[in-house]
């Protein structure tokens, strides 16, 4: 178990390598190191300037030693003015360059400087991700049992009015993307127009004072979408194991429909669908970002739109690295917990 | 001229009876599905003599309420689309939506009529029309299909132009009759214009346009891509497996919300980037053609050599055509037919890439189960060389599971459409595809619900047929 | 849960069950009847579809949505099970009806531990307590012959051999000591020396516990050798029932008759006494013929009478109470007239050698551990060891082994589809052992061709027979053009017997017979000189069978193929083969002519073997050897010599010779070979195993 694990530390290492280096390359490319010039100095900036301005941060050098560097793997970049002023990366506005630190990467804990926040990058993140975490935890609590339900509920006698009644939910709730049924539930339950007014429209105070009242929309809009699918495998997986010769076997042993169900068939029906739960986790983000959007809830989500949108390259290169790492580790989790559910696959 | 309400004439009598029955239908389904915790496991009984005794009761009663009230629904339904398609703005709003819509109505009952009278001979298509979810769904696809069609072709469906402003018509609601609507011009916003004075219903109607246009042939290019690569790994194993499988993983790791704003943004179109992805992407059609043709005539070589011309010189013209734009990085080629929008090549590249990574696991999956089948080895023994084995022995016998997950695919790639319109990625501010009239609409959401309702509802619709479509094809094939 | 109660346990009164489809009602069993008195063992005998299974779920009132009971009734204990409730239902199943299936490791449950399933069935139905239940499963464990009982009471099933779950699945069904035991084809998944075992602990057992049981099987042999009675189905109906040995000895319906006919017994031969195959095909249940159902097939129809009556009726044999038989006419057949239409061939001699194995090799290097593997040591397995034989011109050798023996690997190296590790493969004088298919030249790859097991799996679904058969011909570089591969196609359908309408046909179409013979045909496309027929006809009913057999010996005769017959069945290769390979884990243990191999002296390994196999005939006796365990896994070979951990003859070897070395190859006889240390007086002690006793 113990060799299991650590392979698949390592190659999700190389993964969250692979994957920061494109995002790193990405951010870099020269066209926007060129409106974060223009932002930073000014607009009218000419071609030449520009370029000044980027060698003196250290913006020109190969893109696999900038990379290094922001890792912190190899020495910052300095760059000495005429005067003799040394400026760098690692040296804070106010540092003698002799006192700061040679390196200074995400390794060091250094996650840069964000120029839409004007705030240290991992500050930033920490409180947005905390945010988005409430929001998550949530999320998982109203969509995981919900979906299990349902998916083991329609499984369980496949073709009934039960099951084609929570099938034709779950296909619905599959095919409403976030911005969707987001703007239907706004439409409908905070609108004016209509005027029902049971929710807010908007989950800014819940950023502090999180309520049933401001709160339930945003929950409700990412768990439906995700729900939908995980209850449709759940389904899947609960009928096929319905039709199973030991189901048959253990019908014919006298067991009970309801004993059927919970002793026999739900283990095995849950081992597809937790795969997928975990799974789920990059497409969730995705429903993060629509949500916090659409409901104004300033998360990591709201963070990353606001990063993105503004050509803010360290913050988006932080918000990546969090994002990569924590898709990453869920697939870790799920493959752990996948041999640790099914006792078929034995791992010595 | 007076505003028009919802269902115009109609509403006197037909109304009522709406306001009726969908309460009534919606408690027989609710009851339907409570009673259904109890349904005793078997619906039959036989008696000693060989009669038969359905379950009675309450159970069957409940099921032929639910029929029947579902049946007087679509009835309804129908009536007001019917008697709109005769009566026009005279049956209100729905009317006059459904008077413009006469040429999909038709196109609808063609399709329909044809299908249902030959389906027998019509394969797994043929056998679609057997399942009520299937028939719903393609229904509705279809119908956007048409939509689609009838509008960017002919120009016929939609009132208005979907970019012209009609001053005092901001924000308007629906049926608000158009100021100063000059002769032969619509005399009505339909549902209503949005924020910039756009006429709503035409805006959704073009819309439909770039959807049906876009997401099946990415999906399209998505399969040739995950096809042409899960294919090799699936059937050689080993480390060609493991690069490919590591590689698909990677970019499934990466959140695709991420992806987009990495990769859907003027700077990057500046550098290049996804007209380079386009030339590595759109060459696999070719090869999938080319060794699709090679494979099958290589004991033949004129057929051979015959096909690869007929098929191979048009897809490469087309593949040279688009990947080569004037004043872009890549613009040798002078025999340049067509030239696409960067911001809907970037568009369109990235979705193909986003999907190609899961089409590669299906394939690599259904690629590695078929391999061991004895007509596989039945080809290898008699010394058929792998891709042949690949192209002609497996994958049309992994079709059924692809064609379900072409229908599927495709509804994902128009929510990911919309993803990239809702962030306003890729397209243009001012294009009408839904994504971007949501996002447009929301913001006065509290307000105005008009502008921003019908785009949702459309892509839900469309999305929702092709699950349904799907769920169909997936039931019809696994049956028998 | 022994209650008194006389008469018969299970009585079946003209029963029929229809499964309802969108299209139409299909009827699985009509008009079914028997009975099972304490204590009795009866037999229910038929080709697939003909409805033995249906009946048995019908009894279990488990026929799923679509199926139902639309007539007459099933009584247990004078109880009509029809008319019981859901919970009187789940009252009986388990503690009064057991039922045991086909596929031991598909009714365990994968994700519970195999205790706890067993001991289920006593809490449910006797309310015991968990260390009552314990105990009982301990005891019922130890009862099947399971080692370790307690580590087995805590392993999952995945853990356990076939053989293992199979005594599992034993257990379980005889948890609550049931009046009556359903047996659904309970070793058809086991391998043959397995499945003797299994057998035997079934009689065993059912004597012990006094149990009913009803044995539902294809297999005639098998019958016979567990049960008291028979029945015999066709086509949803019971067309003969009676006490074994009437049934066996003195049939009285032609469908019984000709399945005998059809099977290979102790002294058939394919040139003098060869197979009778029944005609045509099984009906489809909805494309039943008028009449008698087997009307269309047999050779004493009667126009205008057999096909006249909606429905044949059963009929008492006279002077035979319980031996019933529905036929119009079996009074008046002549039971004992010899077959019609029966020619004898002329043995056709074996020519010069075409394919010589010289000490061939073939090991593989697999992962220790295969699902995470990569890193890690490496194993080797053993597939094929020193392999050494001769195939001459229009000779038959059968290459015989149970699952494990490497019989396919070696069929793999032969066809190039991997290369040997050492040793020579000598096709023509030239050596091919290392010449993977895409080097090898089209007339070799022509010359060597195979013929699979599964007929289902052996045609690609979506391409019609036609073009699958064409496909082959453009490979082989047979024909210039289309229009000429098309004749060629036809002509190989027409060798095949099949009509040329199938050309257009999709394999799901064909029924499986006519799927082996495209596969045949598709085979015989480039004019193969040598054929490896991988257990050809192991998948297929027993009537369809003597026909797919009697068509390949047809074509080897014209065509003066070397067949290369590869089986695990050895009553059809005593019926056709020339010479005869026994392979264990890899190693050949005996090599010889059919007449040499099938008598004394033996391999201990084939011995056993040759006792396992069930044969249909009551004249035959046979000794019995069983053989302890199961057969080790390849990856994991005993030290020494293969078969020592299962071998009876083990102790008359002195010292530890079997567990230290490999045997020496002994030449007992011209061309007889034996891999084995016992002592030359041993071998020349051996009795013959199967002995057929004076008529």
């Amino acid at each position: 178990m113990g060799m299991f694990i650590l392979r698949r530390v390592g190659v999700m290492l190389l993964t969250a390598l692979c994957l920061t280096f494109l995002v790193f390359y990405l951010t870099n490319l020269y066209p926007n190191l060129e409106k974060l010039a223009k932002t930073q100095g000014n607009f009218r900036m000419s071609d030449e300037a520009v370029a000044s301005w980027l060698e003196k941060g250290g913006y020109l050098q190969p893109t696999p030693v900038k990379y290094a560097e922001w890792l912190g793997v190899v020495p910052s970049y300095r760059f000495e003015a005429e005067d003799g002023t040394v400026t760098g990366r690692c040296i804070l506005p106010g540092m003698e360059a002799s006192e700061a630190p040679r390196y200074c990467g995400i390794l060091q804990g250094y996650w840069g400087w964000s120029t839409v926040f004007r705030d240290p990058v991992s500050e930033i993140i920490s409180t947005r991700l905390a945010l988005t975490g409430k929001l998550m935890l949530w999320v998982m609590l109203l969509m995981v049992p919900g979906a299990l339900i349902i998916g083991v509920l329609a499984g369980m006698r496949e073709g009934s009015p039960l099951d084609r009644s929570l099938s034709t939910f779950s296909i619905t709730t599959t095919a409403t993307p976030e911005y969707v049924s987001g703007v239907l539930f706004i439409a409908v339950f905070a609108s004016s127009a209509v005027g029902l007014k049971w929710f807010k429209g908007t989950a800014t105070s819940a950023m502090e004072n999180a309520t049933f009242e401001n709160f339930f929309l945003p929950v409700l809009t990412i768990a439906l979408y995700g729900m939908g699918y995980i209850a449709r495998m759940t389904r899947a997986s609960m009928a096929e194991v319905m039709t199973a010769q030991y189901i048959r076997t253990a019908r014919l042993k006298g067991v009970s429909f309801p004993n059927i169900v919970l002793k026999h068939a739900l283990r095995n029906a849950l081992i597809a669908p937790f795969t997928v739960i975990m799974l789920q986790f990059p497409w969730l983000l995705n429903g993060v970002v629509i949500v916090e959007t659409l409901f104004n809830y300033k998360g990591f989500g709201w963070t990353l739109v606001q990063a993105a949108g503004n050509n803010d390259i360290e913050l988006l290169l932080g918000v990546s690295v969090v994002s990569v790492i924590v898709v990453l580790v869920t697939q870790l989790i799920s493959d752990i917990g996948y041999v640790y559910l099914n006792p078929r696959i034995s791992v010595t | 001229m007076e505003d028009l309400t919802w269902t115009g004439s109609l509403g006197t009598f037909l109304d009522p009876l709406l306001f009726v029955l969908v309460p009534l239908f919606a408690l027989a389904v609710v009851a339907r599905i409570l009673l259904s915790f109890f349904e005793p496991d078997t619906g039959t009984q036989a008696n000693p003599d060989g009669t038969l005794v359905a379950t009675g009761g309450i159970w069957s009663l409940s099921a032929r309420i639910m029929t029947w009230l579902g049946a007087a629904l679509v009835v309804l339904v129908l009536l007001y689309v019917v008697l709109g398609v005769v009566m026009g703005t005279g049956a209100g709003i729905l009317g006059g939506i459904s008077q413009r819509l006469t040429p999909v109505w038709i196109a609808l009952i063609v399709t329909f009529w044809v299908s249902i009278h030959f389906k027998r001979r019509l394969g797994l298509y043929g056998k679609l029309f057997d399942s009520t979810i299937g028939m719903i769904g393609f229904g509705l696809v279809m119908f956007w299909v048409f939509v689609a069609v009838f509008t960017g072709l002919f120009d016929w469906i939609a009132t208005h132009d979907a970019l012209s402003q009609v001053s005092g018509m901001k924000n308007k609601g629906p049926g608000i009759p158009l100021r100063g609507a000059e002769q032969g011009e619509y005399p009505y916003y339909l549902l209503g214009g949005d924020n910039l004075a756009r006429d709503v219903f035409s805006r959704v109607i073009k819309g439909s346009t770039i959807v049906i246009a876009i997401a099946p042939l990415a999906t399209l290019f998505a399969f040739m891509v995950g096809i042409t690569l899960g294919l090799p790994a699936g059937y050689y194993g080993g480390k060609l497996d493991t690069l490919l499988s590591f590689l698909a993983n990677l970019i499934l790791a990466f959140p695709v919300i991420l992806l987009f704003y990495l990769l859907v943004t003027p700077e990057i179109v500046l550098t290049g980037l996804p007209q380079y992805m386009g030339v590595v992407l759109f060459a696999f059609p070719l090869i999938f053609f080319g060794v699709l043709i090679q494979s099958r005539f290589r004991t033949q070589p004129e057929k051979n050599s015959l096909w690869l011309a007929i098929v191979l010189i048009p897809l490469f013209l087309a593949y040279m055509s688009l990947i080569n734009e004037d004043g872009s990085k890549i613009s040798f080629w002078p025999l340049d037919f067509f030239d696409i929008n960067a911001g809907i090549l970037v568009v369109f590249v990235s979705v193909v890439f986003v999907n190609s990574p899961t089409v590669f696991r299906i394939v690599r999956g259904l690629a590695m189960d078929i391999k061991t089948r004895d007509y596989v080895a039945a080809a290898q023994t008699r010394g058929e060389r792998p891709w042949y084995i690949m192209l002609w022995e497996i994958l049309p016998n992994a079709r059924g599971p692809l064609i379900v997950d072409f229908c599927l695919r495709i509804g994902y790639t128009t929510i990911l459409l919309g993803t990239l319109g809702f962030f306003g990625l890729g397209l243009p501010p001012e294009s009408p595809d839904w994504g971007s009239t949501i996002n447009e609409g929301r913001k006065l959401l509290s307000i105005y619900l008009h502008p921003a309702l019908p785009p949702a509802i459309a892509l839900l619709s469309l999305v929702l047929g092709l699950n349904l479509l799907a769920d169909g094809l997936r039931e019809e094939s696994l049956r028998d | 849960m022994k209650d008194a109660h006389d008469g018969p346990i299970l009585e079946i009164d003209e029963l029929s069950i229809s499964f309802f489809t969108r299209l139409r009602e299909i009827p699985a069993v009509m008009d079914f009847s028997v009975r099972v008195m304490p204590g009795e063992a009866v037999g229910l005998v038929g080709e697939s579809g003909c409805g033995k299974s249906t009946v048995a779920l019908g009894v279990m009132q488990d026929l799923g949505k679509n199926g139902r009971i639309v007539g007459g009734s099933i009584k247990f204990k004078g109880q009509d099970l029809n008319t019981m409730s859901q919970d009187e239902l789940r009252e009986i199943r388990g503690s009064q009806i057991a039922m045991i299936y086909q596929e031991p490791m598909a009714s365990l449950n994968p994700a519970m531990k195999i205790g706890k399933q067993l001991m289920e069935v006593p809490m449910i139905h006797a309310d015991v307590s968990q260390k009552e239940a314990y105990d009982r499963a301990l005891q019922v464990v130890t009862d099947v012959k399971l080692p370790d009982p307690k580590r087995i009471l805590d392993s999952y099933p995945h853990q356990l051999s076939g053989g293992q779950q199979q005594r599992i699945v034993i257990a379980m069904a005889l948890m609550a000591e049931p009046s009556l035991l359903i047996l659904d084809e309970p070793t058809t998944a086991l391998d043959v020396t397995v499945e003797a075992a299994v057998v035997e602990l079934v009689k065993e057992l059912g004597q012990k516990y006094g149990t009913s049981m009803l044995f539902i099987s294809h297999n005639l042999g098998l019958v016979l050798e567990t049960c008291d009675r028979i029945c015999v189905m066709y086509s949803g109906e019971a067309v003969e029932t009676g006490d074994i040995e009437d049934v066996f000895d003195q049939m009285r319906h032609p469908y019984t008759q000709a399945l005998f006919r059809s099977i290979p017994l102790p002294g058939a031969d394919k040139n003098a006494r060869p197979l009778v195959a029944i005609p045509g095909n099984f009906p489809l249940p909805h494309e039943r013929p008028p009449g008698c159902n087997f009307g269309p097939r047999c050779d004493y129809f009667e126009e205008g009478r057999c096909d006249a009556v909606e429905r044949v009726p059963m009929e008492t044999v006279p002077g035979d109470e319980r031996h019933r038989s529905r036929c119009l006419r079996f009074k008046e057949i002549d039971w004992d007239a010899p077959p019609l239409n029966v020619s004898t061939k002329e043995k056709s001699e074996p020519g010069r050698v075409v394919l010589k194995m010289d000490e061939l090799k073939k090991y593989y290097e697999v992962a220790a551990n295969a699902l995470f593997g990569g890193s890690g040591a490496k194993k080797v397995v053993k597939a094929n060891e020193t392999l050494s034989f001769e195939a001459r011109e229009s000779e038959t050798l059968a290459i015989v082994g149970e699952s494990g023996c490497g019989k396919s690997t070696f069929a793999k190296v032969l066809m190039g589809l991997e290369t040997a590790t050492d040793g020579a493969i000598v096709l023509d004088n030239r050596e091919i052992q290392d010449i993977p298919i895409e080097a090898r030249d089209t007339k070799t790859v022509a010359d060597v061709q195979m013929v699979f097991q599964n007929p289902f799996d052996t045609l690609n679904p979506s391409m019609s027979v036609g073009r699958q058969i064409m496909r082959a011909l453009e490979i082989f570089g047979e024909g210039k053009d289309d229009a000429e591969r098309r004749e060629k196609m036809l002509r190989l359908l027409d060798l095949v017997k099949l009509p040329r309408e199938f050309a257009d046909r999709m394999p799901r179409q064909l029924s499986g017979g006519q799927k082996q013979r495209v596969g045949i045909a598709r085979a015989f496309a480039g004019g193969a000189r040598i054929v490896v027929a991988d257990e050809p006809v192991s998948a297929l009913d027993v009537s369809v069978q003597a026909a797919v057999t009697d068509l390949l010996m047809e074509i080897q005769r014209e065509q003066k193929t070397t067949l290369l017959f590869i089986s695990h069945d050895l009553s059809i290769v005593r019926y056709l083969s020339d010479r005869v390979m026994v392979m264990y884990l890899g190693h050949v243990v005996e090599l010889g002519t059919t007449e040499q191999v099938f008598a004394p002296p033996y391999h201990p390994y084939t011995e056993a073997l040759l006792s396992a196999v069930p044969i249909a005939d009551t004249h035959v006796e046979k000794k019995h050897i069983v053989l302890e365990g199961d057969i080790p896994s390849a990856m994991n070979p005993p030290s020494g010599c293969p078969f020592q951990t299962r071998c009876s003859w083990k102790q008359k070897v002195p010292g530890n010779l079997c567990e230290t070395e490999v045997p020496p190859v002994r030449i007992m006889a011209d061309g007889h070979q034996i891999k084995c240390h016992l002592a030359d007086a041993e071998f020349d002690n051996m009795e013959p195993v199967i002995k057929i006793a004076a008529e």
